[in-house]
């Protein structure tokens, strides 16, 4: 009876260990904390109708980013835990983590890094930026982009259960390779929870991608045809057709495992006839587009900010856009540079590695593309241009020595070295992060009306550049020397431990930039009225998201642009805004179903983690019973006449009339971090003092 | 989304925009089905010294289920010219029909399986079995779906009557049936047919 409520939760299921319990804590306690202020502050209403159950992809985007912000210092903790047991762990020493630890520690951070931080960014930025470029008032289906998001939200909270139940996450790196990853070598529930957390939020990926690309190709606005949408969006469109080709394959490679390790199948085993590189070539088959379905949108974001800041059109359009192409187009043909140690032949072994090399000529087209809009252009060093330069510098040695490792000789050397772990960092984080900063830093003013505080972000940015060299740089040299990736001891005859201590404090010199960057946040919310944006264009700017208000109100647009050219605001602000005419718009109702189902996926995956099958069955035809209802009982839109309209957009005007008259009588400056610390003492001073918390 | 078109208009835009999604949908689907019909390729001679396909499949009973569920298409693609002439009627018949003979085809593959589980084959016997039950499951899983689907599709069309929005609805439905139809006849070649050359 107990075994068919609970399946295999027992005693030992509970956190019993000190990560587990800290995990635990801290997990119940910041539910806990944001239950009661939610509660005291009355607004679990507002929560609902304004945010679960929203369709509006800008607020959607912003969820995506709470999300991806929250899980990006989580895998930063983990990062630094992995380095700190490897400057520790030499000879006699163990460090203060055990193997078996630290390999969960380094495949959860690859995950939640992949998964829950690259992923989420790249789906916020997409969420709130494409339809604004392509001059859209939503998406093509509402509906499906919130059941992307919570089935994503649903993910990152199965990556973090096993500190709540079961106490293991998978030992096995982020990508679960077999037979390592089946019932006979990992047999307790982590590469379970491994598995959903990827499925569900693997599912939530692929539907967001078709909703995307039906987007992009069905509602751009008149006159914008495919050759004259901004690069971002092209950027988007071909990852998302990557992701629309791809994530299938994840799906269906997830469910093979679970078929594995839940009902005994032989697909990857030892045993039975299965075939463990199988899974192998099938997980890179999606994970090598992966990694390039986070980098395309990161190109157009470089695309967009360095023809702002140079104050230039891009210098080759049609290069750049077959650049991107090109990319996603290559991308699908090299999955197998990933173990050319696999034995499979220098024939093919050299097509994949010619395939590689292939790779570098449309990204590097790119790569001078960008150089060449910056040749005469007249350079606005803002910060997103900084993280741009950054970017640069980065990505290129990253990139060369990309192709390095895919000359298979070489590769024999490089395989699993720390050298391969430094190449894919410096593109993962050169590449995409200071992509999604420089695109954050960028699209700030459009997100909130306000300037992201300029002084703090160079600190940030600088703790990230130089952070970066510090810690990849040595980790190239380890590689060469031959260090081996995953190690959570080695001997100091090696002469490796210096290098990485090294890298540690480039991993304390990141950690603080990333909290500069979130002090910044604060910071300009803090000093809302100095840094309001309140010409609606602050950076100059040349695509359409700049054509409406900033932040944009719920319809985007209240008329739908004309477009005749690539620059197409820029063409706008030349020739004259077109005067305003007020009609009644289409909007989609708010609907809970993509919640709903969001919480039912979540409990399957719990339910098969866990193997109690009635949960299952249950949360299976909860699933079935909210889709029919949405499909057929939804009334999934409503109109807002030409009159409301007008209202609404008087009442901003008014608005911002008295926040632009507040901006220009606040004559202070950009903060800095002194700045900001007295600010927060004394703010701490007055809570204390004044006795403030009692009213809590 | 512009107000200068008519309600109807902006209807049609939208429904355009659905079916396109729906054959994304489609595509992506069919992908999944890609992997396992690799994976079938990769694995099927893998035996591990049990049966092979040739010993194990009944070949007459695999061409009966190909006949219902070809049969079953060209019902279901009647049923669709009904539902654009608006004629109610004919509707519920002909994708009645299509359901009864989709449930034939799935009670014909649960009778093969339950012959094959009950005399020891199952999925765990070797990799050439968890192959073919994952391949040819996952088939029968979305025809249940699809069953499911015209079910329900039919309660509300005798409920509410045939209106524009579930023509809609019978495309998408009607779509989704003939794909599995397609992925039928590569899973009968290749699985069934190709065991006996």
């Amino acid at each position: 009876m107990k075994e068919f409520l609970l399946g295999k939760i027992n005693m030992d299921s509970l956190p019993h260990e000190w990560f587990t319990f800290g995990g635990s804590l801290a997990f119940i306690g910041l539910g806990l904390f944001l239950v009661i202020v939610i509660t005291r502050l009355k607004r679990w209403n507002w929560l609902w109708k304004e945010w679960i159950t929203t369709v509006d992809p800008k607020k959607i985007g912003i969820m995506y980013f709470l999300v991806s912000g929250f899980m990006l210092v989580r895998g930063g903790l983990e990062t630094l835990m992995i380095w700190l047991q490897q400057s520790f762990s030499v000879d006699k020493s163990h460090g203060f983590l055990t193997a078996d630890h630290f390999q969960q520690i380094f495949t959860a951070h690859g995950n939640i890094m992949v998964f829950f931080v690259a992923m989420g960014f790249i789906f916020g930025l997409i969420n709130y930026i494409v339809p604004l470029q392509i001059g859209a008032r939503d998406l093509a289906s509402p509906f499906l982009n919130t059941l992307g998001f919570w089935l994503f939200a649903a993910g990152a909270i199965m990556v973090s259960m096993f500190f709540l139940l079961g106490g293991q996450y998978a030992a096995t790196g982020w990508l679960a390779v077999a037979p390592l990853s089946g019932k006979e070598f990992s047999p307790g529930v982590g590469v379970d929870y491994w598995i959903w957390s990827l499925q569900i939020s693997g599912i939530g990926t692929t539907l967001g991608a078709i909703n995307f690309v039906m987007t992009i190709l069905k509602m751009r606005a008149p006159g914008m045809s495919l050759g004259k949408m901004p690069l971002f969006t092209w950027g988007a469109f071909c990852s998302m057709i990557m992701a629309v080709a791809v994530f299938p394959l994840l799906t269906a490679t997830l469910f093979l495992m679970f078929f594995d390790r839940y009902l005994g199948a032989h697909f990857f085993t030892t045993v039975g006839g299965g075939d463990p590189m199988m899974y192998t070539n099938l997980i890179w088959m999606w994970g090598h587009p992966e990694v390039y379905i986070l980098m395309l949108p990161c190109f157009g974001i470089f695309s967009e900010v360095v023809s702002t800041f140079s104050r230039k059109p891009i210098a080759s359009y049609k290069s750049n856009v077959l650049g991107m192409i090109g990319v996603s187009t290559f991308a699908l043909s090299v999955w197998l540079h990933h173990f050319f140690t696999m034995g499979a032949g220098a024939d093919v072994n050299a097509f994949f590695g010619v395939m590689t090399m292939i790779i570098a000529i449309p990204t590097s087209a790119l790569v001078f593309n960008w150089i060449a809009t910056m040749y005469k252009g007249r350079i606005n060093f803002s910060t997103p241009m900084l993280w741009f330069l950054g970017f640069i510098a980065v990505f290129s040695i990253g990139g060369m020595s990309g192709v390095l490792l895919a000359i298979p000789p070489a590769d024999f050397q490089l395989h699993n070295s720390l050298f391969l772990v430094a190449h894919f960092h410096s593109m993962v984080i050169g590449g995409v992060l200071f992509g999604v900063f420089c695109g954050i830093s960028y699209w700030f003013p459009k997100f909130t009306g306000l300037r992201l505080n300029e002084r703090i972000g160079r600190y940030a940015f600088w703790f990230w550049t130089i952070g970066f060299c510090l810690s990849f740089i040595p980790m190239y040299i380890l590689g060469l020397m031959g260090a081996t990736r995953r190690l959570d001891h080695y001997d100091s005859s090696t002469g490796w431990r210096p290098l990485f201590i090294v890298m540690l404090v480039g991993g304390i010199v990141i950690a603080v930039g990333l909290a500069l960057q979130i002090v910044q946040i604060i910071a300009t919310f803090i000093q809302k009225n100095h840094l309001r944006d309140t010409t609606g264009d602050p950076w100059n700017a040349r695509s359409l998201e700049w054509a409406t208000a900033s932040p944009p109100p719920f319809y985007n647009f209240t008329t739908i642009p004309e477009v005749s050219s690539i620059d197409a605001f820029w063409e706008m602000k030349h020739n004259g805004i077109p005067e305003t005419k007020y009609q009644d718009i289409h909007i989609p109702k708010n609907t809970a179903a993509g919640f709903y189902i969001s919480c039912f996926a979540f409990l399957v995956g719990f339910a098969f983690v866990w193997e109690i099958v009635w949960l299952a069955v249950v949360s299976i035809i909860g699933i079935i019973v909210v889709f029919i209802f949405r499909g057929f009982n939804d009334e999934p839109e409503y109109i807002l006449t030409a009159r409301e309209v007008q209202d609404l957009e008087e009442a901003r005007t008014k608005k911002h009339l008295e926040r632009t008259k507040l901006a220009n009588d606040d004559d202070t400056e950009d903060m800095g971090v002194i700045d900001f610390i007295k600010i927060v003492i004394s703010f701490a001073k007055d809570i204390v003092v004044n006795k403030r918390w009692r009213k809590w | 989304m512009v107000n200068e078109q008519t309600p109807t208009h902006h209807q049609a835009e939208a429904d355009d925009r659905a079916l396109f999604g729906f054959w994304i949908y489609l595509m992506t689907d069919l992908l999944m089905f890609s992997v396992l019909f690799a994976v079938y390729a990769v694995l099927h001679d893998n035996t591990d010294g049990g049966k092979t396909g040739k010993e194990l499949f009944d070949l007459n009973l695999a061409l009966t289920g190909t006949i219902i569920l070809l049969v079953s298409s060209f019902t279901c693609g009647v049923g669709m010219i009904a539902a654009r002439a608006g004629r109610k009627n004919q509707v519920l018949t002909w994708f009645g029909l299509t359901f009864i003979l989709g449930l034939s085809f799935l009670a014909l593959e649960f009778n093969e399986f339950s012959i094959l589980i009950r005399e020891g084959h199952t999925i765990q016997s070797n990799a050439f079995l968890s192959s073919f039950f994952a391949l040819v499951g996952t088939h029968g899983l979305h025809i249940i779906a699809g069953l499911l689907w015209i079910a329900v599709t039919l309660g509300y069309i005798v409920k509410r009557g045939l209106n524009s929005n579930m023509v809609r609805k019978l495309a998408m439905l009607s779509l989704f049936w003939h794909f599995l139809d397609i992925v039928w006849i590569f899973i009968f070649t290749i699985v069934y047919l190709r065991a006996f050359v």
